[in-house]
């Protein structure tokens, strides 16, 4: 704790924003330190959301699912008629048509490409770093276009999944996959759509960061803005694949 | 100036009396059961007299700590207040002092935790659950305990079930077990006398057991809030001196619910 | 000690370096008073727009609490005003669940919109810059940004109380599935995700509030001002921001999904089939319990959050006005950290009679009696501040006192909740209610009538009258106790909370209980009428008060160095930390103060490395 008190104290950044540009870089500034803070608070947030889907998950009976009844019927008294071809899930099994709507195909491609959008952040931000300002700009504003890509393919997922296609009774007694036929459904939207939510945000904050650069903000001496947009993209990034992974894999 | 710690020492003073008159008068202390020949001190479960006996002991040693704490602050205020000439003692504190006062605590506090563990698992531990029949299936909805009776041939869940609302019957001396649901809202399932308390959730059943060793009347409250008609949730528990005279009672119930569901028509006596 | 020294030198050399251009960023105050007063960005003027909603919504809450007490001595008696204004078409009398909307109400306001809005939003506003020797927050339009998110909540909570069924009325604990399911009571219907948006922008505002505090606290401290030179206040906003950025996010998913529930009709809190009031069955799936888990994996949190910026600004408070060191200055900051750090593992112990796994009662049992320690450990040290101190006795201190041997109470009375077996008969009584009250009002409000008396004249450049003080002091100390005290006994006769009318128990309808009842209602009463006259002192020292001198009470911190009220830009040069805060009565030096500005005299000797 004492070595804090080696930070130099800056009376004068205490005004306006952070992203002023600064003759020297400095090694860790106020606002990467919030943007860290910001993350862990987003962090706890997902938490929540990725702890009651494996709390609910885990306490969903083995009956909970089933190819001829809608989710979270009561099998009481039909499973001892022992019905010909009843198959019974605690949960909506990857690549089961009868339980499960989910395209897994579809987002694999679509986490591929917000993984490529990762990449061309991480490269936008080492060509500012190397005052290849023309490269920089080009490599965010490719970075905002996958970014809305990926929000595109998920905008198409959802309709989809909620008016298009009509699946069978074991997934929605309804017909179409909407948040209220099922915990499972819950669970999917709520999360999936916050973070496309926090993609959106991205996306924004990104394309603003695309248009400065145009115009030559960003430099080999001011990045500042770059790093911490970049660092909540990553961030968000990570959580899609977490969110791919107990979502869709599981 | 001083006399302020005067004014802290006399609410000090008023809080113990308030504890110290408690034991004396049964509407100041833990509810008693039904029969006035028994002392209020008395608990009418024998979960109860375990609980009451924790109760006091945690009411001792908080006590201790009460009296203790407030004596040190009024005397500090009156010993060290401003006065002409005074001035402070210059120091950052004790290392020694510091040490004592974490692991006096500790100990306590570690004591306390200690000697509660084997009554709490006794009450709810499903290792300690009594090896009886089920008493009765007790469902919490809004706003009245439904409590159903296996019936005549102690089976749950058959044609001759009894129900009751708001009326729960056991036999003195004799380990009850009852299921307990929700079938709307969460409601709590609280026996004040018999200082039993267990939520009831919907989606779950949960084994509660207690025993009384007064016959007589007892309240059953609902101790979680669950609506608009909370307050009015009560049931009433009766504790029969013998077997026999629950069978009978049990016997009673099941004619009237016969005849109130072939009969109520052609019985306009009621009942 | 030589490390000291050459941490001294280093940091007067990055002084040097800074200052030069240290004046030509303190940017002009804005002239437009809707910019100077409204959308300020001035950590000050902020941290006064939390404190006057803060004590605006006191008031509110402060009649809600009335009405319920009416209602407990006299169930179902006319109420004054209250009667004739709503009811008089139904005989002048208050409806059930009206009871229910009014405690509901009573405890979200106290809890969101005034004791952690004025303890962290206020004083942690008012506070940190000017304590750590900075101009500003790190973040200024940020820090506006978060007051902005209170009216918004303002305007949430208060619009649930027109909607259709009126306000919510599921406790301020919103449990499922009364909190769900939108025919489970009148307030369920509309009032209840009023409710949930309204805590929703508060807790968002929270949160931008604790990212600001902790980066301003890492970043913006003056030179000299090491971590383990921060005065307790600074502690004890700095622990309270990491609570609230840790467990407050969770507390906005759970807020989400129950929102979710009643508008997008997901399942994450209603069982499978559920029926509330002969309402078609839900088909649900989820877990009612799991509200539960997050809601206090958050909330029990945020009752440390309502404490620890108390407890920081006590122990400034006590240590001034004793004219002494802290004692123990690092274990009090570690008991700080540890009362945060075990605060994140005892929130099962609200559930103990809930249906959770009896064996993890036992486990938060053991954590919560062990997060009793720290509590004890801070006691112990404030008495041992006042012990050969030469305390004077101020209405700010009267105050801390009363927080002192308050929250003794409170903290002892939480040892018999956390016995799991003694919880079992108190849980859901007035027992914990009382408890409650201990901490919240016992410590937290006391603590908060501390810190205006002590910071009134920093923040408004005028004195309070200290005579009227001390008479609100006197008078509040003893209806608070006369209100709250007996919730013990009456508590552990088993009289329940949240329940309209206890009378219709017998066993609570003797004449010892109801007797107390009355006489309790009486003490708030008393209570709430005293708190006029604090209303009185405030605003009338607000406008007529006697012009406050720079350091009034001689006082060792940053802030106290700069003009009342302190200009701007707060410091006209940054202030340069040479000791921890606390140097009061040091040997050797004229005057029984040392601000932190002043280098200590040789005279006095070296500081106790472990406590000081």
């Amino acid at each position: 704790m004492a070595d804090a008190a080696t930070f130099p104290a800056h009376p004068t950044t205490a005004h306006g924003s952070m992203a002023r540009p600064t003759v020297q870089a400095p090694p860790l500034t106020p606002g990467k330190v919030a943007i860290w803070l910001f993350l862990a608070t987003e962090i706890m947030f997902f938490t929540g959301l990725i702890g009651t889907y494996i709390v609910l998950r885990a306490g969903s009976p083995p009956t909970g699912y089933s190819n001829l009844y809608p989710p979270a019927t009561d099998l009481t008294y039909v499973l001892p008629t022992k019905p010909e071809g009843l198959k019974t899930y605690a949960w909506p099994k990857p690549y089961d048509d009868s339980t499960n709507p989910l395209s897994i195909d579809l987002t694999a491609v679509n986490t591929f490409i917000l993984i490529c959008s990762s990449v061309t952040m991480v490269l936008g931000l080492s060509a500012f770093q190397r005052d290849q300002k023309r490269k920089g700009a080009l490599y965010t504003t490719a970075t905002a276009l996958i970014g809305a890509v990926f929000l595109g393919v998920q905008v198409f997922e959802y309709r989809q999944l909620m008016f298009v296609h009509h699946y069978p009774i074991g997934v929605s007694a309804s017909g179409h996959f909407t948040p209220d036929v099922s915990l499972f459904a819950s669970c999917f939207f709520t999360m999936t759509g916050f973070h496309g939510a926090h993609v959106a945000g991205g996306v924004i904050a990104m394309s603003l960061l695309a248009i400065r650069s145009w115009f030559g903000a960003y430099s080999s001496t001011n990045y500042n803005s770059v790093e911490i947009v970049g660092l909540y993209w990553h961030f968000v990034d990570l959580v899609w694949i977490i969110l791919f992974t107990v979502v869709y894999l599981i | 100036m001083r006399y302020w710690s005067v004014f802290f020492g006399v609410v000090g003073l008023a809080c113990v009396a308030c504890f110290a008159y408690a034991p004396f008068d049964p509407e100041w202390w833990l509810p008693a059961g039904p029969d006035p020949k028994v002392s209020h001190l008395h608990s009418a479960s024998s979960i109860g007299k375990e609980i009451d006996a924790l109760y006091v002991i945690i009411l001792w040693i908080t006590g201790v700590v009460f009296i203790g704490t407030q004596v040190a602050l009024a005397w500090a205020a009156w010993k060290f207040a401003d006065a002409p000439g005074r001035v402070a003692v210059y120091f950052h504190g004790s290392q020694r002092l510091e040490l004592i006062w974490t692991i006096i605590p500790a100990i306590a506090l570690v004591f306390i935790t200690v000697y509660q563990f084997g009554t709490w698992a006794s009450v709810k531990f499903k290792s300690s659950q009594p090896n009886v029949a089920p008493l009765a299936e007790v469902t919490g909805r809004q706003f009245q305990w439904v409590i159903r009776y296996p019936g005549p041939d102690k089976k749950l869940r058959t044609a001759d079930d009894v129900y009751t609302v708001n009326d729960l019957h056991f036999v003195k001396g004799q380990k009850t077990l009852i299921h307990l649901q929700a079938k709307d809202v969460l409601h709590s399932f609280f026996l004040p006398q018999l200082r039993v308390k267990q939520d009831a959730v919907p989606g779950l059943k949960i084994p509660v057991w207690f025993d009384a060793d007064q016959a007589g009347h007892y309240d059953l409250a609902c101790a979680e809030l669950c609506g608009w008609g909370h307050y009015k949730m009560r049931g009433n528990v009766f504790v029969h001196e013998t077997q026999a005279e629950f069978d009978d009672w049990m016997k009673t119930t099941a004619r009237e619910q016969a005849r109130d569901q072939v009969a109520v028509a052609d019985a306009p006596e009621g009942k | 000690m030589s490390h000291e020294h050459a941490d001294a030198g280093h940091t007067s050399g990055t002084e040097a370096a800074h200052h030069g251009h240290g004046h030509d960023h303190i940017h002009p105050r804005p002239w437009n008073p809707l910019f100077r007063y409204v959308f300020s960005t001035d950590h000050k003027i902020i941290a006064i727009q939390f404190l006057f909603s803060g004590l605006i919504f006191f008031v509110v809450g402060g009649l809600m609490a009335m009405a319920i007490r009416w209602q407990l001595a006299w169930p179902w008696s006319p109420m004054p005003v209250l009667s004739k204004a709503l009811w008089s078409s139904q005989g002048y009398r208050m409806p059930p669940e009206f009871y229910n909307k009014l405690f509901t109400m009573h405890g979200s306001v106290m809890i969101f919109l005034v004791v952690i809005p004025i303890l962290a939003g206020a004083f942690g506003n008012f506070t940190i810059p000017l304590m750590i020797g900075a101009r500003d927050m790190a973040f200024p339009r940020l820090n506006m940004i978060s007051y902005w998110c209170m009216p918004f909540a303002f305007v949430a909570m208060l619009n649930s109380f027109i909607v259709e069924g009126g306000t919510a009325e599921a406790g301020w604990t919103s449990y499922p599935t009364l909190a769900n399911s939108p025919w489970s009571t009148p307030g369920s219907f509309n009032g209840q995700t009023w409710w949930l948006i309204g805590v929703l922008f508060a807790g968002v505002s929270s949160l931008l509030g604790s990212i600001n505090y902790l980066t301003t606290i890492l970043m913006l401290r003056a030179p000299g001002m090491k971590m383990f030179r921060l005065p307790m206040t600074v502690w004890g906003m700095f622990i309270t921001s990491i609570l609230q950025a840790f467990a407050l996010p969770v507390l906005t998913s759970a807020l989400v999904m129950q929102l979710l529930d009643r508008t997008a009709g997901t399942n994450f809190f209603t069982p499978a089939g559920l029926s509330v009031a002969n309402g078609p069955a839900a088909i649900g799936g989820g877990q009612p319990l799991l509200w539960q888990h997050l809601f206090w994996f958050y909330s029990h949190p945020a009752v440390y959050i309502m404490i620890l910026p108390a407890m920081g600004m006590m122990s400034d408070i006590i240590s001034t006005f004793s004219r002494k060191p802290l004692f123990g200055y690092k274990p009090m900051v570690i008991a700080i950290g540890a009362i945060a750090g075990l605060g994140f593992i005892v929130w099962g112990h609200h559930m103990f009679q809930s249906g959770m796994n009896p064996a993890l009662g036992a486990t938060f049992m053991l954590s919560t009696m062990l997060i009793a320690l720290p509590s004890a450990i801070k006691v112990f040290n404030w008495l041992g501040t006042m012990w050969g101190g030469r305390i004077q006795f101020t209405s700010a201190m009267l105050n801390a006192m009363g927080f002192v041997s308050m929250f003794i109470i409170g903290g002892l009375s939480g040892i018999f909740l956390a016995a799991t077996p003694v919880d079992m008969h108190v849980h859901d009584t007035y027992f914990i209610v009382a408890h409650i009250h201990y901490v919240l009002f016992g410590g937290s409000t006391f603590a908060i009538f501390a810190a205006i008396y002590y910071w009134f004249p920093k923040m408004f450049g005028r004195m309070m009258d200290e005579r009227l003080g001390k008479v609100h002091f006197a008078l509040t100390f003893l209806t608070f106790n006369g209100t709250f005290f007996l919730m013990h006994i009456v508590g552990l006769h088993g009289m329940l909370r949240r329940t309209a009318d206890p009378t219709i128990y017998p066993l609570l309808n003797g004449p010892g209980v109801v007797g107390m009842n009355q006489f309790m209602t009486l003490s708030a009463f008393g209570l709430g009428l005293t708190q006029i006259l604090f209303a009185a002192n405030f605003l009338y020292s607000l406008v007529l008060g006697p012009k406050a001198a720079d350091n009034p009470w001689k006082a060792n911190t940053l802030e106290w160095g700069t003009t009342s009220p302190p200009p701007y830009y707060n410091f006209q040069t940054i202030p340069t930390v040479y000791h921890p805060a606390y140097e009061f009565s040091v040997p050797g030096v004229v005057g029984d103060f040392l601000p932190q500005t002043e280098p200590r005299p040789p005279i006095a000797g070296p500081m106790d490395p472990i406590m000081a």
